[in-house]
């Protein structure tokens, strides 16, 4: 296998002790030391540090409010866009700080994508919607522009659905498509990681059937975080999974190890639905 | 766990953050927005500057408040008083009328009008339009309507035997209500939005107890809302001091020996004498001291007043996000 | 539990209710009332029921000696004396004024164009050929001894001035409401949006003040053109006065863009100017047209501005170093001279009128954009 020469990563990170060894012993690709968020005074999470491996589907799952999204967006810099956020600690992406004074916050985005709560596609067509992404990667000609779009939505699974109307509004598509079109375009631009912050808690169970069906489908080539409070899909997509309680990371392991034998009192009482 | 299985395809070169990705075309334009904001606040300042570099040290009690009996031009003796006093005089007596006008409005728009009636939209419709009327207009307005309509026929009733007419000319009491009903929009608008801050549970907590829907909104949702009216207020006289235009027809007197004695009297007004001193001065140069002071004083009032209502709306406003 | 049944009767509350919904009918009332009244006094110009041919005005003669004779009333829209001006006068005067009507009679002007009734919509708004110039010409000069109401050049003027208003202020404004709403730090835009704002707390009179007094002669100083007050002057400090409606509501309209376009753009990498200008701009377009369309109205209706700073020479040109006169500054100029009733009169509220009619069509424009506009950005969510 050629891979242990393609994945610099691997050469970039030398394995120490300080780095927390990741389920499945894939190699880690984003590594979390001792992070603590502030909000003002409130501390929104507390001292976390464990590692996310390479082209797994890593589910973080805990109570609303326990600061699974929050951690989230710490990985592409969201929460630069609030007021009075302060960090400590680190997080390193391909072993690189991503809170290091000369990373660009642009450049870090562009491989770090992102799928929303809510479906946000821009008020243009479907296809304007994942050109908008290329374009902003530099892409020009029309042709490659088009041949990405629609290997994208084929991606996106959404690409049958939409192909006779791609020039029509983007907003007149349904919810579990408009979140599809989200997916399309955060993968058009083939980011290393794809982050999800619950992509479908507002969605019906058929819609959700089939982005989970996606997720499954796009581990494969990128590396995936997904927020959710719902166990079920947790334990149906997910390699690895991470319990927060309170702004603390509780447990983080193989997925089939924390629904069937977690290590801690707090993972099974939530995992069993006796609190959360 | 099948993804754990070492035929995984091969991972994708990492590409680094570090790359430089400065766009010039983006900082280029920001700064350009930066630019264009910074040049009306520059603008600002130098009106504001030049107003009171050049008119602060005129003033002196005895222009603050001597009178221009003799000669309004002459630098040494003439003051505003009497300016003052009648600019004050309309606008107070401008409040009596708008304030409770827009307020029920007001309460009526977002405590009782169902939101999405036809009705409801041609209220609307009326104050935004009213907020666009051209002041001339509302002159003119005041003139056709006030003046001719309202005086004229007051007068055939109570005066049928007075040659001169009493009621059916420019006066003190037209020129307020000619600003009232060009205020009402600024009224209306603040207070509106102070009220939609007021958030439900207030209103619902209030009913819950038993009270009507009259008693929530004088005992519960308006007194929370004083901070907006006194807002719609403050705008609104901020807004009418400096008005000329509606008044040049219905009440400003080029000038009077005496303060105006009742409400059918003319008046001498501060904003229009800072256009009659502009205009009609014999020797600008040597009356560019009064002109300036006058400035001054108008400025002080208008926009000392409006810098409060600014303050207080941008609290409104953000309690009311903190509760969107 | 004995609950009451029934709806017990409330009398106060209903009367309340009722005179609640009848106060806030006064905007529509007075709209309304404008409307009449303004168009009321214009309206015999409108159907051309007015007449300012010279001919007809010195048909009736009216001798000195009948003067008792003759009922007050009368006699002041004879000789076309104002109210006020009628009151001043004692019997003498008038009995003057009487004489010189007679001589004045006698002297009626040789002219072909005394004959004509300047107040038809031909003459208002047409050319015409008048006696002693070289052709056809377009003259606005209510006080010469022919009546000449050529509506255009004032429709020049306002439109010269707008125009340049608009030009200066538009972008300006534009620019630095994207800078507050989407580029500025926070912190920075609790204070720049209430400063740009302060701007319109600035009485139009003491803009039209600093245009006088101030910018005139910088500008001429600086650009060495003939006349100091001039189209280009009055709109820069028109520019001023519209600059915090166009803001303000290209602001509103910006920052009422759902959050999540901009996370959306971020998240895909793109700078804060690019989500701006890309994203959020195209959104809220059509609130940024209506801004434009609102400082429009509220250009063309500024008096005071325009009324101090333009020269108020009713010349018809394009060139906007020319002095110039708007319709708004020519009703404040010259309303106070004209006979109440006269044919002045009803030109000057005929300009009223059109003023309030641009501006009504202005705003309703504008109103409905930003109507719909927010109704698609709320609804989106």
């Amino acid at each position: 296998m050629v891979a242990p020469l393609l994945s610099p990563l691997a050469r970039v990170t030398p394995p120490d002790a300080a780095s927390p060894a990741t389920p499945h012993g894939h190699p880690p690709l984003i590594e979390v030391d001792r992070l603590s968020l502030y909000y003002g005074a409130a501390r929104a999470l507390h001292d976390i540090s464990f590692a996310i491996p390479e082209r797994l589907v890593t589910a973080f799952i805990g109570p609303s409010g326990c600061g699974k999204s929050t951690l989230l967006r710490c990985f592409n810099r969201m929460n630069d866009l609030i007021d009075n956020v302060r960090l400590e600690g680190s997080v390193r992406i391909g072993g690189e700080d991503i809170y290091a004074r000369d990373i660009d916050v642009i450049e870090l985005r562009k491989r770090v994508g992102m799928v929303f709560q809510r479906s946000n596609p821009f008020p243009k067509t479907i296809f304007d919607n994942i050109a908008y992404a290329l374009r902003l990667q530099g892409f020009r000609r029309k042709s490659e522009i088009a041949d990405i779009v629609e290997q994208s939505l084929h991606q996106a699974a959404l690409w049958d659905e939409v192909k006779d109307r791609l020039h029509a509004s983007a907003l007149g598509l349904s919810g579990g498509q408009q979140q599809r079109l989200c997916i399309a375009r955060a993968i058009a631009i083939k980011p290393d990681i794809l982050l999800m912050d619950e992509p479908a808690s507002a969605l019906d169970p058929l819609a959700t059937a089939k982005i989970e069906d996606l997720i499954l489908d796009l581990k494969r080539q990128f590396t995936i975080v997904i927020v959710t409070h719902n166990m079920q899909q947790a334990a149906r997509i997910s390699d690895a999974t991470a319990f927060f309680y309170l702004g603390e990371l509780i447990e983080h392991d193989a997925t089939g190890k924390i629904f069937t034998n977690p290590a801690r009192k707090q993972t099974e009482d939530y995992v069993t639905g006796r609190f959360g | 766990m099948t993804a754990s299985t070492p035929t995984a395809p091969p991972a994708p070169p990492a590409r680094r953050f570090r790359a430089s990705t400065f766009e010039p075309v983006s900082f280029f334009c920001t700064g350009l927005t930066g630019l264009a904001t910074f040049l009306i606040l520059a603008i600002l300042a130098l009106i504001l500057g030049n107003i009171f570099l050049q008119g602060g040290a005129g003033l002196s009690p005895r222009f603050m408040f001597g009178n221009a009996d003799k000669d309004m031009f002459d630098v040494a003796s003439a003051g505003v008083w009497p300016m003052v006093f009648g600019t004050a005089a309309r606008v107070i007596l401008m409040t009596l009328f708008v304030i409770p006008i827009g307020v029920t409005t007001a309460s009526y728009l977002t405590e009782y009008a169902p939101a999405l009636s036809p009705f409801t939209r041609i209220i609307r419709g009326a104050v935004n339009n009213l907020a666009g009327v051209p002041s001339i207009v509302f002159g003119l307005f005041g003139l056709g309507f006030f003046i001719s309509a309202v005086g004229g026929t007051l007068d055939v009733f109570l005066y049928p035997d007075s040659p001169k007419p009493v009621w059916g000319k420019a006066a003190l009491i037209w020129a307020s209500l000619t600003l009232a009903v060009m205020t009402l929009p600024v009224v209306i608008v603040a207070t509106e939005e102070s009220l939609r801050a007021i958030p439900l549970g207030l209103r619902e907590a209030s009913l819950a107890l038993g009270a009507t829907k009259l008693q929530t909104v004088l005992r519960v949702v308006l007194p929370q809302a004083l901070p907006g009216i006194l807002t719609g207020g403050i705008l609104a006289v901020s807004r009418a001091a400096g008005e000329v235009a509606p008044i040049l027809f219905t009440g400003a007197a080029y000038y009077m020996a005496s303060l105006p004695q009742s409400l059918t009297d003319q008046f001498m007004d501060l904003a229009y004498h800072v256009f009659v001193l502009s205009t009609q001065s014999p020797d600008i140069e040597k009356t560019r001291p009064i002109l300036y002071g006058t400035v001054v004083v108008l400025l002080l009032l208008t926009f000392a007043l409006n810098l409060v209502a600014i303050l207080i709306r941008a609290r409104v406003r953000r309690n009311l996000r903190r509760l969107a | 539990m004995g609950l009451h049944r029934g709806h017990r009767a409330r009398p106060l509350e209903w009367l309340a209710e009722k005179i609640i919904l009848l106060i806030s009918l006064t905007a529509i009332l007075v709209v309304f009332l404008i409307f009449l009244f303004v168009g009321r006094e214009a309206w015999p110009v409108v159907i051309g029921a007015t007449n300012s041919s010279l001919a007809q005005e010195y048909q009736e003669i009216i001798p000195p000696e009948d003067f008792a004779r003759v009922p007050p009333a009368r006699l002041r829209q004879y000789l076309g004396l104002t109210r006020q001006q009628f009151e001043q006068m004692d019997e003498e005067t008038l009995k003057d004024l009487m004489a010189l009507r007679i001589e004045a009679k006698a002297q009626m002007p040789d002219d072909p164009d005394a004959e004509l009734n300047t107040t038809e919509w031909r003459y208002l708004l047409g050319p015409h050929q008048w006696t002693g110039y070289d052709r056809p010409a377009y003259i606005w000069q209510p006080v010469s001894q022919i009546h000449k109401y050529n509506l255009v050049p004032l429709f020049i003027g306002s439109l010269k001035t707008t125009f340049v208003a608009l030009l200066f202020a538009v972008p300006l404004a534009i620019a630095a409401a994207l800078y507050v709403s989407q580029l500025a730090p926070p912190r920075a835009r609790e204070w720049l949006k209430p400063g740009i704002e302060l701007l319109s707390g600035i009485p139009s009179v003491v803009l039209g003040f600093f245009a006088l007094i101030v910018m005139a002669s910088f500008f001429q100083a600086l650009f060495g053109y003939p006349s100091r007050l001039n189209a280009f002057v009055a709109g820069l400090a028109l520019g001023l006065a519209v600059i915090p409606v166009v803001f303000s509501i290209a602001e509103d309209a910006l920052t009422s863009v759902p959050r999540s376009y901009t996370e959306a753009a971020l998240a895909l990498g793109s700078t804060r100017w690019q989500a701006a200008w890309q994203i959020v701009l195209p959104a809220a377009l059509p609130g940024v047209f209506a801004a434009t369309v609102l400082g429009f109205g509220r250009a063309i209706g500024e008096t005071m501005v325009v009324l101090m700073a333009s020269g108020n020479a009713s010349i018809v040109s394009g060139n906007l170093f020319d002095s110039t006169r708007t319709l708004t500054a020519t009703i404040a100029a010259e309303l106070a001279e004209t006979v109440v009733g006269g044919h002045h009169y009803r030109v000057l509220f005929l300009l009223g009128a059109l003023l309030f009619a641009v501006t009504f069509i202005s705003n309703l424009v504008g109103d409905l954009v930003i109507h719909r506009l927010k109704g698609q950005l709320e609804g989106k969510r």
